[in-house]
């Protein structure tokens, strides 16, 4: 009798099937995998220790960085602690803002995640139909904030400021002339609440669009269905949250039962799949960026008719307007304090979570009553995910591994921190 | 959230751990020795009343320096804080008495809507150990290696307590207070021995803005005082 042996195959961490970083020693029986021992850590920047060394607004801006597709949601959660601790809360206009963000941020995210998703298991066309549309959400976070990813949009007490009038145009330039110039201009005439609602329009032909590429494709779901299967009892245990855990049948969605922002005034549905397989998360996402549009749009009349402000009144948190600070000596006071040392935050701890695309996202705060936050602890939504991996991959093949690597969604920036 | 019987159902069931409520409303189960610790852990993931069937967060804290600052702001000063390279001078302690390092558990329920942390402190300062609740919670596998990795804080039972973020062969627990923010080591590529070699940092720490504590929250809307 010959001898019988597994091997053990390394995977990553540059691989382009491995959604960056990622390391896998596989133990392998043949083409089925027996074990599976992730290492991470090889994007770790060690974000939460930087984060205590500096005063709390400087720390926004590394949030961005953490999952880097859905940038705005990782703010959130920052900023909801903040403000938990220091007792102040955003005004309501500010809080619409957000929800409207947080949501066009899922779509953002359900778009990057569909795309790699699809060219992992083989589909091509996909991806380049998601990001023709993640084009226009990120002129949305351009024309908010300055930059099209890492937007830092979010403050302590509100936003950074108000939506803006107008949207920025193309020109015409050697690769597209006048007519279509104006059609690509079509759109942004009109304010970035106009220029939403447009692509809130259009966006719900786009996903019927993707729909009739994979949801009944005979071979997207040969790759999809019964892969991966995770039942309602283990998804708690491993703590899966987000799509994952609705993806399994448990309808557990934060924006509804323990809602932040205004979430409590928008009415959606929870997508929640039945089999806990690849295939059900991917229907659940789906549905989730169908619930995500009609939110924005609920967003959109509420700002539309609700001027207001977006900051607010707390001036030993918030900075002052360059025009106030022109008159008020005191204005510029607080300008240079706010700037030079930051704010002190009372002593005490809190956790904020918001319902991230990804699962819940939590920001743990603890503070010492100093102007930097003593520890910050970042409740990443990927990373029992990725840690459960081990047991959602044994006694599947190597090619369903590359399936369920992207089915979870996991974006290195966030699992190492 | 039914918070009131949440609090009543913790005070009544909770022996030797003391609640409390943390600034961010949410209750704080604490235990200044882990003894009594697992026992409690199962019976908040069994007992109808509590269902905490979701443990989402698994935190090694490290309390360190907590209170101390880099300029001390309540007496007059005559200079300025200097951002030059900069070693801290006269820590302003504030009354830290308890241990060290502590373990901080945030769970959900996703039955009865509710939340909980539990902060479990560890005995010995200098080799802090905590039981695993890997057992109970198998989410815990991560988290606790984390914070093993991180803080060089001991879970006892955990089956596979490695190393997980840092690199392969890395020395120290680098979120411990006195790890410095620089690091120990670096790394560069030697071309005469051919291969990568590690040496001590040639940079020196650098405070650019100082760590203070103030009064000023005393403005903030809740505080009362304007």
């Amino acid at each position: 009798m010959s001898e019988l042996r597994n091997y053990t195959v390394n995977f990553g961490p540059q691989h382009p099937a491995a959604h960056g970083v990622l390391r896998l020693i596989m133990e392998l029986d043949g083409e089925v995998i027996t074990r599976l021992d992730p290492h991470i850590g090889l994007l770790h920047r060690a974000t939460e220790k930087l984060a205590e060394s500096k005063p709390y607004n400087q720390s926004i801006g590394y949030m961005d960085r953490l999952d880097y597709v859905s940038m705005m949601c990782n703010e959130h959660a920052y900023v909801l602690a903040i403000e938990k601790l220091l007792g102040i809360t955003a005004p309501i206009r500010a809080q619409y803002i957000r929800v409207l963000f947080d949501e066009l941020t899922r779509i953002l995210n359900h778009l990057l995640w569909l795309g790699a998703h699809a060219l992992d298991v083989g589909a091509m066309t996909v991806f380049l139909y998601t990001f023709r549309e993640r084009e226009d959400l990120m002129d949305c976070y351009e024309a908010v904030s300055g930059t099209r990813m890492h937007a830092t949009y979010y403050r302590p007490g509100g936003v950074y400021r108000d939506l803006p009038d107008t949207m920025p145009q193309y020109k015409v330039s050697r690769w597209s002339d006048e007519k279509v110039t104006r059609d690509r201009n079509a759109a942004r005439s009109g304010s970035l609440l106009g220029f939403i609602a447009d692509f809130t329009e259009r966006f719900p032909k786009l996903i019927d669009e993707y729909e009739t590429l994979l949801t009944d494709n005979r071979i997207w779901k040969q790759r999809t269905v019964g892969i991966g299967v995770v039942s309602p009892e283990r998804a708690l245990n491993l703590g899966f949250t987000g799509p994952m855990l609705r993806g399994s049948g448990v309808a557990w969605d934060l924006r509804q039962s323990q809602p932040y922002a205004v979430y409590d005034r928008l009415s959606f549905n929870v997508a929640v799949g039945r089999n806990g397989d690849c295939y059900d998360r991917y229907l659940v996402r789906i549905q989730e960026m169908r619930e995500s549009n009609c939110l924005m749009q609920h967003c959109i009349a509420w700002l539309r008719n609700n001027p207001g402000p977006v900051m607010a009144d707390a001036p030993k948190v918030v900075p002052p307007k360059r025009e106030v600070m022109k008159r008020d000596m005191e204005a510029l006071i607080h300008h240079f304090k706010l700037f030079t040392e930051g704010y002190t935050v009372p002593e005490g701890e809190a956790y904020a979570a918001v319902e991230h695309p990804k699962g819940e996202f939590g920001v743990y705060l603890v503070s010492d009553g100093a102007n930097k936050p003593y520890r910050v602890k970042i409740r990443a939504a990927s990373y029992p995910h990725l840690a459960a991996m081990d047991e959602m991959c044994r006694g599947h093949m190597i090619a369903d591994l590359v399936a369920m690597v992207s089915s979870i969604d996991v974006v290195f920036g966030e699992v190492d921190r | 959230m039914n918070d009131e019987a949440l609090w009543a159902a913790l005070s009544s069931a909770e022996g030797n751990a003391h609640l409390s409520r943390a600034r961010d409303g949410m209750p704080t189960l604490e235990w200044l020795q882990p003894a009594g610790w697992l026992e409690a852990a199962a019976l908040l993931k069994a007992d109808p009343r509590f269902q905490f069937d979701l443990l989402l967060d698994v935190s090694g804290m490290d309390y360190h320096a907590y209170g101390q600052v880099e300029w001390r702001t309540e007496p007059a000063t005559r200079s300025g804080f200097s951002r030059g390279v900069y070693e801290s001078e006269q820590p302003y302690c504030a009354s830290w008495n308890k241990p060290r390092f502590a373990v901080v558990y945030h769970f959900v329920s996703t039955v009865l809507n509710h939340r909980l942390r539990v902060r479990v402190f560890a005995e010995n300062n200098d080799m802090p150990v905590v039981p695993s609740v890997f057992s109970i919670w198998n989410a815990a596998n991560w988290y606790e290696r984390e914070a093993f990795d991180l803080f060089g804080i001991h879970f006892e039972g955990h089956p596979d307590l490695r190393r997980l973020l840092t690199d392969y062969g890395f020395v120290g627990h680098p979120f411990r207070k006195d790890f410095p923010l620089i690091g120990e080591v670096e790394l560069r590529y030697d071309a005469k021995e051919g291969r990568c070699v590690y040496e001590p940092v040639s940079i020196a720490p650098r405070t650019l803005v100082p760590k203070v504590i103030r009064m000023d929250n005393r403005y903030l809307p809740d505080e009362g005082v304007s």
